[in-house]
């Protein structure tokens, strides 16, 4: 072992291949994100636009783009969609509700588990244009949900106008739900049994199991899950785009969708950027505070 | 020996990873499918290719445009130029943006673009277009007479310089549907002299004929434009009030008129006199009413543009020959009845040169023919508009075709949209303002929040209020 160790240690000193090694994934990253990134950052102080006289001569405008985001009281009605949207369709839906398929799919027999987990899968392979269309005809107002529910004897709901939030929640839910499930799945499937069969045979209730070992064991998967969701939702477009546009009134106008209004609707690119910017921020600091729970 | 072959994979795997990279730049110079496929590039006399870009709403090569294009290509005699469509499918808000982008950049320039000729102005001042005075002066239908000298004011840009040709307008007014109204016991030759009569007139078809929707007005910000021109605008110009106060060259961000016209909008909604919300605030209302309701007649009275016929031609979307005896077309009074009694908002599209088009002269060939009385006779009769030369609207055939005469009759009293370039920025605005009114929010309220994102967006010092 010792000479093992003399080995390898000269090597090290003298050279770095590492560094080369990474140089072309650091040169990726470089031109795609953080380029694109420094671009934005630049472009979000400028009124950069689509067309008009700004769109011939970019001028520096300072933090007129910030200040003015300040002010918009749409965006204070944005940021707090998107924390509702958000919440609702990540946090709570697709994470618990995944969470729940993979643990009571866990230990039932095969064609149990096949034939649920495909179902469950095929929301997620849907590409987003198509769930949202397929969602879309299915909360329409002559949709199949209205169908089945004047079928029973209700009346007709306007869902999609009615309650916009709760459809595009639910759309979302449908759509990402599979994704946290193969997650906890596979996370479940490595908590040892021999703990649990233990904890049962010191007399420990099912729930004391759940929260004190299952929880605890997959720990680390929760927060990456969570990361990763949110980071998914957050960014969310086509599915609200398609299915209300960010309506009626403000009502589903979570920040992705305001920011495409100001940059391609009112033309405004450069405070579209800006927009863009406080999203990014949005996600990293969610992104912070999650790792930083991961920790404790 | 061993450490060699470490090496070599090394080079290999950087050399080509960064390959890759330059792979991805690369891209960039290629052309976009909807750009110019470089004409001309091999040395050879190959033909020039002209491409032109127009809005397709989804119906694709049975559009009317997009016939015509090809029609007036074919019996294009100069045989050393190909004339290629690049149409845009896309809703009409996403085909301005579209449009800039692709105009933007001399890889994606077509060499001629439809411009609407309210984003004409803006377009122009952002340098995307090439300003066609000179060549017009040369071009003796411009000149003598066969254009109708007001149009001319719509591809004006407000640098004085024109920047399009203009191949139809349009008038607004109200559409009505006189079986409905015989059922109603209303007159089948309809003529409200007041909004009063107008509203009157939906509360007897609510009354009488409950299955009917009364009246249809765009009033979702989904409807863009539409909803800005053919309701809010139609309804603020018959107060007397305009958009901008071009002595002052200020905005007009809060007055009695707004009140007026928001307060009809309440109206129209709070008695139910409108259609589902869930219906008129989706992006496909003004064709859901137009195809659908008035066709099957679901729906009474509708505000909406002249060109809504082109529906119903045998070419068109939604054929309904009986629509020349059962459409009645009202002209849109002014709200208390006062001068000039009816009211009309005229737009219109033009053929323009974008200023990166590498073919300019060509393209410029190719608008004097296809824009000839000839040729734009068979537009506007195919889609329903109307025409912009004065020699083809004295045509028999033309005005023979049913509301055309009527429909330009109306153009006597025809406002236009302010040649100001943040008027597509406002007209976001009215349409928010509409839509939140439609959606419940009082007239005061949304005229306020409309004032303050209007002074934003043009600075404090070009509004007014009255």
């Amino acid at each position: 072992m010792s000479s093992l160790s003399v080995d390898v240690y000269p090597k090290r000193k003298k050279s770095y291949t590492w560094l080369f090694f990474l140089l072309p994934s650091i040169a990726i990253m470089l031109v795609f994100f953080v380029y694109p990134i420094l671009l934005t950052f630049f472009y979000s102080f400028t009124n950069l636009a689509l067309t008009g006289e700004a769109a011939r001569e970019l001028k520096f405008i300072g933090f007129d783009n910030y200040a003015r985001m300040f002010q918009d009281p749409t965006v204070r009605i944005s940021i707090w969609n998107t924390l509702i949207f958000l919440i609702g369709s990540a946090v709570i839906g697709q994470q618990v509700l995944g969470f729940l398929i993979a643990l009571l799919m866990k230990q039932r027999n095969k064609t149990f588990r096949r034939v649920i987990g495909t179902i469950v899968l095929a929301g997620w392979v849907t590409p987003e244009i198509v769930c949202a269309l397929c969602l879309y005809s299915f909360f329409g107002d002559e949709g199949t949900l209205n169908a089945i529910i004047t079928f029973f004897g209700f009346s007709e709901v306007t869902w999609l106008f009615t309650v916009p939030m709760l459809t595009i929640i639910l759309a979302n839910i449908w759509h990402g739900t599979a994704f946290s499930m193969l997650v906890f799945q596979a996370a479940l499937d490595d908590v040892p049994n021999e703990i649990e069969e233990a904890a049962v045979v010191d007399g420990a209730s099912k729930w004391k199991i759940f929260t004190r070992i299952i929880v605890p064991y997959i720990k680390g998967t929760i927060t990456t899950n969570m990361m990763l969701v949110t980071l998914q939702t957050l960014g969310v477009f086509g599915l609200i785009y398609a299915m209300t546009g960010g309506g009626p009134g403000n009502s589903t106008t979570t920040l992705p969708i305001f920011m495409y209004n100001q940059a391609f609707v009112n033309y405004q690119l450069g405070y579209g950027t800006a927009i863009s910017l406080l999203l990014l921020l949005i996600g990293i600091v969610l992104s912070l505070l999650y790792i930083r729970s991961m920790k404790e | 020996m061993k450490s060699g072959k470490r090496g070599f994979w090394l080079v290999t795997t950087a050399v080509l990873s960064v390959s890759l990279l330059f792979g991805c730049t690369g891209g960039k110079g290629t052309p976009s499918e909807a750009g110019n496929p470089e004409p001309g590039k091999g040395g050879e006399t190959a033909k020039k290719t002209i491409t032109v870009t127009f809005r397709d709403d989804g119906i694709g090569e049975n559009g009317a445009f997009y016939k015509w294009l090809k029609e007036v290509s074919a019996s294009y005699p100069d045989k050393s130029v190909e004339i290629k469509p690049t149409p845009i499918q896309a809703s009409e808000g996403d085909y301005f943006a579209k449009v800039a982008l692709a105009l933007k950049s001399k890889d994606t320039a077509p060499d001629i673009v439809t411009e609407d000729t309210f984003i004409l102005n803006s377009d122009a001042s952002a340098g995307y277009l090439e300003p066609l005075d000179e060549k017009l002066a040369a071009w003796e239908d411009w000149g003598n007479g066969s254009f109708i000298e007001a149009m001319k004011k719509g591809v004006t840009a407000s640098d004085g310089k024109v920047y399009g040709v203009p191949y139809n307008t349009d008038s607004r007014g109200l559409w009505y549907n006189k079986d409905i109204f015989k059922q109603a016991g209303l007159p089948e030759d309809w003529q409200p002299k007041t909004w009063e009569d107008v509203l009157s007139a939906a509360r007897t078809i609510k009354e009488k004929t409950p299955d009917v929707v009364p009246i249809w007005m765009n009033m979702g910000k989904a409807t863009g434009e539409a909803t800005s021109m053919q309701t809010y605008e139609m309804l603020l110009y018959g107060t007397g009030e305009r958009l901008y106060d071009d002595a002052g060259s200020k905005w007009i961000t809060k007055s009695q008129g707004i009140l007026d016209a928001l307060t009809f909008v309440e109206t129209v909604n709070k008695e139910k006199l409108g259609p589902p919300l869930s219906k008129v605030l989706n992006g496909q209302a003004g064709n859901t009413a137009s195809r659908e309701y008035l066709p099957q007649g679901k729906l009474a009275i509708s505000l909406d543009g002249s060109w809504i016929t082109g529906n119903y031609m045998e070419s068109g979307a939604a054929p309904w020959p009986e629509y020349k005896d059962v459409l009645g077309f009202a002209p849109m009074p002014t709200s208390q009845g006062q001068d000039p009694g009816s009211i009309t908002l005229a737009g219109g599209w033009a053929l323009s040169i974008p200023s990166h088009s590498k073919n300019i002269d060509e393209a410029w060939a190719f608008i004097q023919y296809a824009l000839n009385k000839e040729n734009t006779q068979k537009l506007v009769m195919a889609s329903g508009n109307i025409t912009v030369r004065a020699d083809v609207a004295k045509d028999p055939e033309y005005t023979k075709m049913p509301f055309n005469e009527i429909a330009t009759e109306y153009l006597k009293n025809a406002e236009f949209r302010p040649a100001q370039e943040k008027y597509p920025e406002v007209s976001t605005q009215i349409q928010t303002m509409v839509e939140s009114v439609a959606t419940g929010t009082s007239p005061a309220d949304a005229m306020n929040k409309y004032a303050q994102d209007v002074t934003r967006i043009v600075g404090a010092d070009h509004v007014v209020e009255k």
